[in-house]
């Protein structure tokens, strides 16, 4: 019934690496909860001490640019909210949006509106997920239901409008695929106010935790040279104090028309990226605050031809997604479908920095690090 | 902020052959495989400090191939796209991992699904497919028989 396990003599692992035999390499991931996705990390390890991380991809990696080289421009949008799954507005917009830019549609006031409001919801639900997983990974477990039970409240009302909680696809060439929800406006006031009684929340759990700061003040620093050079963006590159937001460099729909600050941080710690992501659900909330008695009346869809066909030529659109920028790079020859798209993903550029990041830390100091990447395996696999 | 006329003189300054294109968004700069080291070099300091890479990638034209390097400076906010034409062949270019740490990565995904390779990258290896993958999925030649990738 029970047998002794016998200890075996095992020989030095190897080093595939360095080879001086001192060294122990392992493996995190693919399917590991801390990953929060498929992310394969090799990890070579000196004691406790990370000497060299590798990411592997590919897990999950779907080919959706190559994919896309056969959809119309009506169709790949729907592929585009499967990378990522947490921002797909974010990611639908974008594309709409370099669709418009190369048709030069015009897209009606009423639209950008309702995108822009979809679009902080979106931002505001994605920070939720992290917020909460990131206490997870660092052993809270209460904060994910805090996190979830506002979570919830968006779902429902994207699910009334858009049909649905997490592939949307409800932006469309020239607009929005359908109008808003006749009770849309009044369940995102009700959203607000439930949100800013409980936001207060947060900080009191997690942010002023003694524990918390202390796994993550000073840990996986990255310095705002290094956050340029390795392309980070989004609230990464912000917490290391790079200005990055696309939101207030390039302006789109109607951004320019309403007050937001960009929030920066300088110490370029895990803390510093936290704490840029929470005030950004403070941030989003006033965006929206002074959208949703604004929508403008009229056509929620600009009439377009049935058959979209982009001119000859290049086409680039930056977005600000909760992640970070993302690119949508479309090389039209004139047909129907895209000859090359390609999509410059947030979160490939921040993990390249994740070596860099926790070189010569500990191991525990990983997930803390990884954690506030808020990586999206799907996004960077593409 | 720095003038399209003004990079365009400096980069004529140096590679003669360079032609432009400013038809779309930014000012498209086709430059020579061979030299685009040395001109990354120069972009990535002073004055132009063209210091974030924020998208790498290559276009299959069947009879060749291009690298597009988009470029933008967090100091000036300008920005510019390069195109260098490599060979479909024997598809190289110079790695510029070293000026740009996020091109590694970048590289390594364009290694892996064109075939373009990087001298000088400090880790050439396929990123996404496994070591024994025969081809590369995003060439326009590319079938596979098994996995239906064009849909």
């Amino acid at each position: 019934m029970y047998t002794e396990t016998q200890i075996v003599e095992r020989p030095a692992v190897i080093d595939p690496f360095e080879g001086d035999g001192e060294n122990l390499v392992i493996n995190i991931g693919p399917q590991h909860p801390a990953t929060h996705g498929v992310l394969h990390l090799v990890v070579t390890l000196n004691g406790e001490t990370i000497k060299k991380v590798e990411p592997h991809l590919g897990y999950i990696h779907r080919s959706i640019e190559k994919m896309c080289e056969s959809l119309s421009y009506r169709q790949f949008i729907y592929v585009t909210s499967r990378m990522d799954y947490l921002s797909a507005h974010i990611n639908n917009h974008a594309c709409a949006m370099t669709v418009e830019k190369g048709m030069q549609i015009e897209v009606p006031a009423r639209a950008q509106y309702i995108r822009v409001i979809m679009d902080e919801l979106t931002r505001i639900a994605s920070h939720e997920l992290w917020w909460g997983a990131m206490a997870m990974d660092l052993g809270a477990f209460t904060p994910f239901f805090y996190a979830f039970r506002e979570r919830e409240t968006i779902n429902d009302i994207m699910e009334q409008t858009c049909g649905a909680r997490l592939t949307m696809n409800y932006m469309v060439p020239g607009g929005v695929m359908a109008d808003l929800h006749p009770t849309f406006q009044q369940k995102v006031k009700d959203f607000i106010t439930l949100f800013k009684s409980n936001i207060d929340e947060y900080d009191e759990l997690v942010t002023g935790n003694i524990i918390f700061q202390s796994r993550t003040k000073g840990v996986g620093y990255l310095s705002k040279e290094d956050a340029i050079s390795y392309g980070c963006t989004g609230p990464v590159g912000r917490g290391s104090g790079v200005s990055c937001d696309i939101r207030k460099i390039y302006p789109y729909e109607v951004y320019n028309q309403v007050q937001f600050d960009e929030m920066l941080e300088t110490g370029g710690d895990s803390f510093s990226r936290y704490q840029v992501r929470v005030k950004e659900l403070r941030e989003s909330i006033k965006i929206i605050e002074q959208l949703i008695d604004n929508v403008p009346a009229g056509d929620y869809l600009a009439k377009t031809k049935a058959v979209l066909k982009l001119p000859k030529g290049e086409f680039y659109t930056r977005v600000e997604t909760a992640r970070g920028e993302l690119g949508v790079y479309i090389v039209s020859e004139g047909g129907t479908t895209p000859y090359r798209i390609k999509f410059r993903s947030p979160g490939f550029s921040n993990l390249s920095a994740l070596d860099h990041m926790v070189r010569g830390s500990k191991i525990g100091d990983l997930m803390a690090t990884m954690g506030t990447l808020d990586l999206v395996i799907p996004d960077i696999d593409r | 902020m720095m003038t399209n006329e003004e990079i365009k003189a400096f980069i004529s300054g140096i590679q003669p052959s360079a032609t432009y294109d400013e038809t779309g968004e930014w000012l498209n700069i086709h430059v020579d495989a061979s030299q685009w080291k040395s001109l990354a070099n120069l972009l990535r300091n002073a004055p132009f400090n063209f210091d974030y890479l924020f998208s790498l990638t290559c276009i299959d034209w069947k009879t060749h191939m291009t690298m597009v390097y988009h470029l933008s400076s967090t100091l000036h906010r300008h920005t510019i796209v390069l195109k260098a034409k490599v060979d479909r062949a024997d598809a190289q270019i110079e790695s510029v991992s070293d000026i740009w740490k996020t091109a590694e990565f970048h590289e390594r995904e364009v290694y892996d699904l064109f075939g373009v390779r990087f001298s000088n990258h400090p880790d050439m290896r396929r990123l996404i497919l496994t070591d024994d993958f025969e081809g590369y999925p995003l060439r326009k030649d590319f079938d596979d028989p098994v996995n239906m990738i064009k849909l």
